[in-house]
């Protein structure tokens, strides 16, 4: 006999609450890293050498822009999503967890906020 | 747990091992060398933010920016990024060759960590050769 109530049961997230969300988004972000990660790689080697000009044009160029957008965006995405495994594994106190959480988040967000308005910049200034 | 209570004239009990206690096998390593090198790209993450603003902030940031990578310890610094990015994106699609439910036996998976270990410098290094010799640089 199951002590599972029906509910529980359709709703499908285990003890968890989060069901396998994690895993899949983590699984389907690392996938779309994989061609991004190898898109950033050719660039960086293409724009080694270091000339400000072409640094701008390059990512003035809407392709290269919002690839790279979507680089910093998903890496991001997925950072927080390894960050919180991390975490889940070696910090054992509920409350250093929310901090190294909303710490992990921060920096995050701080990353790409200054990525996104880096791109927005050059893209209008250039 | 380290706070397993012991009862007094009792031996202690047996824990069960951790990291340290085990021998280090090559899918041992490729796991924990996927985990650090993560938490070390999420700090890339932060130069590649800092570069992409000096970008946008003008030529002055900009080559601040590049008077620091140029030097020895910022080369080490952008190779050791490069590594990690070629180790963790190698690693990650063998996770994701593993989810799909290959290569899960002792032999294959120690194969395959050492294969991604080596691959994992020859890329970066091959990126870094073809820098210093002037074949990088194709977008200036």
């Amino acid at each position: 006999m199951s002590l599972e109530t029906p509910l529980h049961r359709v709703e499908g997230l285990g003890s968890s609450h989060s069901g396998v969300s994690h895993f899949w988004r983590e699984r389907v972000s690392g996938a779309a890293l994989i061609p991004l990660g190898i898109w950033f790689a050719v660039s960086i080697l293409g724009l080694a050498g270091g000339h400000y000009v072409s640094v701008l044009t390059f990512f003035s160029r809407p392709l290269n822009g919002i690839l790279m957008a979507a680089f910093v965006v998903i890496s991001l995405y997925h950072l927080v999503l390894g960050l919180q495994m991390v975490i889940d594994d070696y910090v054992h106190s509920p409350g250093g967890k929310v901090v190294l959480m909303l710490a992990a988040r921060a920096f995050a967000l701080a990353c790409g906020a200054l990525s996104l308005y880096a791109l927005l910049e050059i893209a209008r200034v250039f | 747990m380290a706070d397993n209570p012991q009862r007094p004239g009792h031996r202690p009990r047996p824990l069960s091992p951790h990291l340290m206690h085990y021998r280090p096998t090559p899918t041992m390593i490729s796991s924990i060398t996927h985990r650090i090198t993560g938490v070390g790209l999420g700090l890339g993450m932060a130069v590649l933010a800092w570069w992409l603003f000096a970008a946008a902030r003008g030529p002055e940031p900009f080559a601040l920016f590049l008077s620091l990578a140029i030097t020895p310890l910022g080369q080490v610094i952008l190779f050791g990024f490069a590594w990690a990015l070629s180790y963790h994106l190698l690693a990650g699609i063998r996770h994701l060759v593993w989810d799909l439910g290959y290569g899960f036996d002792p032999r294959s998976a120690n194969r395959w960590s050492l294969v991604i270990f080596t691959l994992s410098f020859l890329a970066p290094a091959g990126l870094f050769v073809l820098a210093y010799t002037g074949n990088g640089g194709y977008y200036l």
